[in-house]
Order: C-alpha cells, then sequence, then structure tokens
C-alpha cells in the first residue's frame, strides 16, 4: 500500500538541515579526538628524540615525508579550530554570546580565525 | 511534596556522583591554561628549521622550551583525558564497556604524559 500520510515528519537528521553552530559542536568533539591522537604523536616524536638517532631518525623521517607534512598541516587546523571555538565556549561558560544571531557571527569568525592562524603558522614553518 | 535532600547535601554542593562541578571546572581550567601553550607549540615547532637529532634535542634542552613543553604535556594530556571521558559517557553504553574504556583512557594518558615528561627531563638534564 503507498505512503498516503501527509502529517509532517519529525525532523530527524536525514530530513532536518542542521545550523552552522550544529556543525561546528559535532567538529568540537571530533577535533578533540583529533587533538588527542596528535599529543600522542608529539610524545612520540619526543620520546624517539630523548633515546638513539636511529629512532628519532625513524619519527622524523615521518613526520618530515610528503603525508607526515599532511597530518601536521591537519594538526594545526584541527588544534586552532578547537582552541577558537573553546574560547567560544568559555564566553558561554559565563553567559554571553547564547542569542541565536550572536553564535552564528561567532561561528563565522570562530572559522576565521582559525583559518588565519594556521595560514600564518604555515608561513613561519616555511620560511624557517 | 516536601524536599527529601538533606541540609548538609545542599550546602555542599557535591550532587549524587559526589563530585560537585569539578569535572566541569578542571576542563575549563586546562582549557584556559592551553590558549597559550598551543599558540606557543604551534609556532615554536613551525620556526624549528629542521626535524635533525641534534637541532631538536637543542632546542628542546634550553630551559624554557623545556618548561613550556613539561607544562603542555601535563595539561594537555588532563585536558584530552576529561574530554574522552565525557565522550565515552556518551556514546558508550554498557556499564563494563564504559569503565574499562574510561580505566584505559585514564591510564593511557597518564603513562604517555610521564613519558613525555621524562623524555624532556632526560634530554634536558642527562644530555
Amino acid at each position: 500500500m503507498a505512503w498516503n500520510d501527509t502529517r509532517p515528519l519529525s525532523p530527524h537528521l536525514q530530513h532536518y538541515k542542521l545550523p552552522l553552530t550544529a556543525y561546528l559542536s559535532v567538529a568540537h568533539r571530533a577535533t578533540g579526538i583529533v587533538n588527542s591522537l596528535a599529543i600522542v604523536l608529539l610524545v612520540l616524536l619526543i620520546a624517539s628524540a630523548a633515546s638513539t638517532p636511529e629512532n628519532h631518525g625513524f619519527m622524523a623521517g615521518l613526520a618530515t615525508s610528503w603525508f607526515g607534512s599532511l597530518v601536521l598541516f591537519g594538526f594545526t587546523l584541527t588544534l586552532y579550530y578547537h582552541m577558537c571555538n573553546g574560547i567560544r565556549h568559555l564566553f558561554w561558560d559565563v553567559g554571553y554570546g547564547f542569542e541565536v544571531e550572536t553564535a552564528t557571527k561567532s561561528a563565522y569568525v570562530c572559522l576565521a580565525a582559525a583559518a588565519t592562524l594556521s595560514v600564518i603558522t604555515w608561513i613561519v614553518a616555511a620560511a624557517a | 511534596m516536601r524536599n527529601l535532600r538533606t541540609p548538609l547535601s545542599e550546602v555542599k554542593g557535591l550532587g549524587s556522583a559526589k563530585e560537585g562541578t569539578s569535572h566541569f571546572w578542571a576542563q575549563r581550567l586546562t582549557a584556559i591554561a592551553l590558549i597559550p601553550l598551543v599558540l606557543w607549540l604551534a609556532f615554536s615547532v613551525a620556526s624549528l628549521p629542521g626535524m635533525d637529532y641534534l637541532a631538536v634535542r637543542e632546542w628542546l634542552a634550553s630551559p624554557f622550551t623545556a618548561i613550556m613543553m613539561v607544562l603542555f604535556i601535563m595539561v594537555a594530556f588532563y585536558h584530552s583525558r576529561l574530554g574522552l571521558q565525557v565522550i565515552i559517557e556518551d556514546y558508550v553504553g554498557g556499564h563494563a564497556g564504559r569503565m574499562i574504556a574510561i580505566i584505559g583512557v585514564t591510564f593511557a594518558a597518564a603513562i604517555l604524559a610521564v613519558v613525555g615528561v621524562f623524555s624532556v627531563l632526560r634530554i634536558t638534564f642527562a644530555g
């Protein structure tokens, strides 16, 4: 029998277009997990520098390979994004910025700030 | 209906889990501390001329770098452990699985933080 119920569906994920602020919220958790992996790799790199030149050479080789550089570029984005959105959260924690318009505006500011900081860091890295 | 909470429990404000806002507060404190630490880390790593053995060791052996790196490692792993705990509590349904995951994340964070701090100190003091 054909579906002839015209009553509106509850707006679940396949029917409801998430607002920008919701995507940033999801991304905050996702980047938090990625950043946890980043600090694990940082410790492995430092531990290798504390051991033998061979161990360090292996880790540094990974970090400076094209894939390693791509991962490091990604980590600058996720770290800065999580930091900027975290600052947004800190403002919410003290009671500011809850209005829909303000939250949307701060979402754009957060994305722009994270992108700008990443690009500046990449320029510093390229110049070094 | 009468309030069933005792006056003492209301004054203490620690709730049924007996930890009150300590998780929330620790997460925010570490978040604030990580703002300068992340900026320092990103720009110092970006400014490194290369990743070769001696250059990295010389960088980590300087007192300022060593202090900042030890601070970053301790605060970052604490913050990471707090955040991953919340994610586990939200998405891992079973009681046993949830407890195992939280214990695992806590142990991993503690071990990795100690390995990181030990490595920095070894480079700084043992050359």
